[in-house]
């Protein structure tokens, strides 16, 4: 590698923060001064050139204490890291959380997707940046969703420093999102995890039966209601009698793409390419989901003890939380779980005393939905852009550095624990033959009660709405996110099941449940919809880079239009997005467009 | 004469294309397969001597059981596997990649890419006079290159050519994201303040003209540059000892840029700075 670092500087500031992650450097090669003995050899080049994934976490410790990452700063993080700047550029201005530009140190980010923009979140926005204009010191930023949905219309506030600062307010108004962008530390308290579930401490809950019940900072608590019995099951039963449980349990991915986990994991076991990598995909993302966060927030160990339970049966020794970037508190919550289980033993080089190894390590991501798609996470976490790879091949066999990777987001890992604890054939007969298990929803927009709610596979849309108090007037419900699709209010008695949605047409997705009343201008909202593909494509691919922004051109030449003269624009919709969904390489480009047509076919959204 | 490495012997993959049966060995792509039977397939992003990227999708096909189409210049052959590559999902999606790209860059440089436009039936206006582009200057900031984004298509070739493909200079890269991301050296600053060293191997892949020579940019920004009275001579370099292979493209007697054969063994069309830049010596008629 020929590397050439220029000669910017970092300042003192910046260096701190990037030894504060690193330690100090060795040599002049990494950036220390120079000595006699460096210039005979180039000591510690070769050796660092294996730690290219600490170059996001370095980015964030920049951006964390500094508030933007400067030319010097970038400079002297890849002459630690051998990373050639350029790329690291790439990266850097990859993430939207990242500035490569000076900014205020507080950045307040405002969210405007659906459930807030449907809660006001313009007003808000307006209401903030008239009162916090330039010269404030903050920077107001209108930000894709920040998964507080249930407490719309949400806010964050981050203010860089030693140690970095979070605030956030949900729900917002102005003087409540000023006061926590000017005074992060002394903002109110969040409401607790259980406040997002409506059914908290109700009984016959499985996997929300400890969020709001349990005191989410203490082990022995967590142990008291039950916890690590899942785990020690497992260690009975042995990693194949654990596969062979999960696969007997019917269990399905509950990210989206509903593939069996029994599968999967057994995919992974079974290579005998080592090390095998587990990867917990927590970057929740899709615009209206927040039931990872509830969990994170409220019940860490439970992920803590399922990755464990996960590793086990599939021969992994180091674990990976890909957290979204957006979510302080969850990070807070998972950091000292993970801690406390490490120092207890239930982490570390002897599990339990069974003589199995299993660590965890949380990354955190910087703003970009894309990093949720298997593939773009590994990238992601190796220190690349995160732009999907092409499969095959698959991740069960090349996935994290290459290695075979069983990966699995937050709510699949937690419905292990009741599998393993209750057995799999109880666990089979909840939900229906073909979606078997709890499910959970995260339950939004007009509705009396909005949070998360866990209900059997084969309620219906209707049954859910109403326990969460739909509001009268229903126009639309949006169902699985913004890859999903809408459905009508005469449709509600579609059936939550896989297989159900499937043949309604529609999707379950990631479980996201947005209920819009009539007050809700429905164009505006499949505008902003087409808006968070094209700011949240990566742009490696033609159909998804240029596609999603002819989709958004052509929505907005047609939002104020209708009948015949919106005619020739769907119709070009309908050529793009087929194609969009045909030719794009993953799924973000191939779902961009489903729930603009769903809108167009089953609402009528332009007649 | 060029040496042919053969390698190891292949087995034969049986699969078909288009309803006929064909063999192709292990390891091909459907891209390889295709050609090798006669069938073309368009490709912008693909080269003969990266790793494809599989970043443009013109080159889709359908395979039985794919619930998307699949890039053929990267997937590689399975036995029994069955392609199809004129269907009309097929046609559709090149038709408006085609019309995607075209909307939003300058093709007119770009090889063959008229000649698809029109048997695609691709009409890029057809999204409007306001349909977003780049619309920006080409960058000269240098007395050799010229990069003009107006034309890229982010295909990552001269990417892999600058980094552990080819080069190992990693000067450039592709930043930002979406519509926004673009091929950048560090900060997107002048060329002339990066890693860049001047080989040259970028503009070798570039597909579409957005990477060039100096010489060629003035040439046609002048209206001199005229492909068909050009002469090409293989030659070898003189600087040093490698022996790499030179294409002199002479036009009027006058270099007017140097390529290298993508075949020869030693390069594979690599050259540094010297065989690609330095012919005025050549030409020096004092």
């Amino acid at each position: 590698m020929d590397l050439h670092f220029g000669d910017s500087k970092p300042t003192d500031d910046e260096r701190a923060a990037v030894d504060a992650l690193l330690g100090l450097p060795e040599s002049s090669w990494e950036g220390a001064d120079r000595s006699d003995a460096d210039l005979r050899w180039a000591r510690g080049g070769r050796a660092a050139r294996n730690r290219r994934d600490l170059l996001l976490p370095g980015l964030h410790a920049i951006n964390d204490r500094v508030g933007w990452i400067s030319e010097g700063a970038l400079g002297y993080l890849c002459r630690r890291l051998t990373v050639p700047p350029a790329e690291a550029y790439g990266v850097a201005t990859f993430y939207a959380m990242f500035s490569v530009a000076p900014r205020p140190t507080t950045v307040l980010h405002v969210c405007t997707d659906l459930a807030c923009t449907a809660a006001g979140a313009s007003e808000l926005c307006a209401g903030v940046e008239a009162r916090l204009g330039p010269g404030s010191g903050v920077s107001v930023e209108r930000s894709p969703c920040l998964g507080l949905c249930e407490r719309a219309p949400a806010a964050l506030a981050i203010r860089s420093g030693d140690p970095v600062r979070t605030a956030v307010s949900a729900p917002s108004t102005v003087r409540e999102a000023v006061v926590a962008a000017s005074a992060p530390d002394s903002a109110p308290e969040e409401p607790p995890a259980g406040a997002a579930v409506p059914q908290a401490g109700q009984d016959g809950l499985v996997l929300l039966s400890r969020v709001g019940v349990v005191d989410p900072s203490s082990l022995d608590d967590y142990r008291a209601h039950g916890g690590y019995t899942a785990l020690r099951r497992a260690f009975e039963l042995g990693p194949a009698g654990v596969i062979r449980e999960v696969t007997d349990s019917g269990l399905v991915g509950r990210g989206g793409a509903a593939f069996p986990t029994g599968r999967k994991w057994q995919a992974t076991a079974s290579q005998p390419d080592r090390p095998h990598y587990l990867v917990c995909n927590a970057d929740e993302s899709e615009p209206g989901t927040f039931k990872d966060r509830v969990i994170l927030e409220g019940d860490p160990y439970a992920l803590v003890e399922a990755m464990t339970i996960a590793a086990y049966a599939t021969g992994a020794h180091h674990g990976h939380v890909y957290l979204r970037g957006e979510y302080p508190r969850a990070l807070r919550r998972l950091e000292h779980a993970i801690t406390q289980a490490r120092a207890r033993g239930f982490l570390g080089d002897d599990v339990l005393g069974q003589g199995y190894a299993f660590d965890i390590e949380i990354r955190r991501g910087a703003g970009a939905y894309i990093c949720g798609e298997e593939t773009a996470l590994f990238n992601s976490i190796e220190g690349y852009r995160g732009e999907p790879r092409s499969k095959p091949p698959f991740p069960v066999e090349k996935g994290l550095f290459g290695k075979p990777t069983v990966e699995n987001n937050v709510e699949t890992l937690v419905n292990v624990l009741p599998i393993l604890t209750m057995g799999a054939p109880a666990y089979a007969a909840i939900g229906t033959g073909r979606s078997t298990g709890p499910k959970l929803f995260c339950v939004s927009g007009s509705v009396d009660r909005p949070g998360i709610y866990e209900l059997p596979f084969g309620a219906t849309l209707g049954d859910l709405l109403e326990l969460s108090g739909v509001r009268p007037r229903l126009r639309a419900v949006l169902l699985g996110g913004a890859a999903g699709g809408f459905v009508r209010p005469d449709e509600l008695d579609i059936p939550l099941t896989f297989e159900g949605t499937r043949e309604a047409g529609t999707t379950l997705g990631s479980g996201v449940v947005m209920a819009f009343d009539d007050t809700v201008p429905l164009p505006r909202l499949l505008l902003r919809i087409a808006e968070f593909f094209r700011d949240e494509s990566c742009g490696q691919c033609v159909p998804c880079r240029v596609g999603t922004v002819r989709q958004q051109e052509a929505l907005h030449r047609i939002a104020e239009r209708t009948g015949a003269a919106a005619a020739d624009d769907i119709a070009l919709l309908r050529e793009v997005g087929r194609a969009m969904r045909d030719a794009s390489i993953c799924g973000l480009g191939q779902t961009a467009w489903n729930a603009v047509e769903s809108a167009i076919d089953r609402l009528g959204a332009y007649e | 004469m060029t040496v042919t490495p053969l390698g190891i012997p292949r087995r034969l993959l049986e699969f078909t294309i288009d309803g006929e049966p064909v063999r192709a060995p292990e390891g091909s792509t459907i891209l390889d397969a295709c050609r090798a039977a006669g069938k073309d397939v368009p490709t912008l992003c693909q080269g003969d001597t990266l790793t494809p990227k599989n970043a443009c999708r013109v080159c889709v096909v359908e395979v039985e059981g794919s619930r998307t189409l699949v890039p053929a210049c990267s997937r590689r052959a399975e036995p029994g596997m069955e392609v199809r590559t004129g269907t009309e999902r097929a046609r559709h999606s090149r038709k408006i990649v085609l019309e995607l790209l075209a909307s939003s860059v300058d093709l007119s440089t770009t090889p063959q890419a008229a000649g698809w436009i029109k048997e695609y039936e691709a009409k890029p206006d057809r999204f409007g006079p306001d349909a977003a582009r780049l619309d920006e200057e080409p960058r000269v900031d240098n007395d050799l290159y010229v990069r003009d984004y107006d034309k890229c298509i982010l295909c990552y070739k001269c990417v892999d050519a600058c980094g552990d493909q080819w080069q190992n200079s990693f000067a450039i890269s592709v930043s930002g994201r979406g519509f926004d991301a673009r091929i950048a050296v560090e900060h997107d600053a002048p060329l002339t303040d990066s890693a860049c060293v001047y080989c040259g191997n970028c503009i070798e892949v570039c597909p579409t003209g957005a990477l060039s020579f100096k010489s060629e940019f003035d040439m046609r920004a002048a209206g001199t540059w005229d492909e068909s009275a050009q002469t090409e001579t293989t030659t070898v370099c003189a600087y040093c000892g490698v022996g790499c292979n030179l294409t002199l493209h002479v036009q009027d007697n006058e270099i007017v840029k140097v390529t290298s054969p993508h075949d020869n063994p030693v390069t594979h069309g690599n050259l540094c700075i010297k065989g690609r830049f330095g012919y005025q010596h050549v030409q020096n008629r004092d």
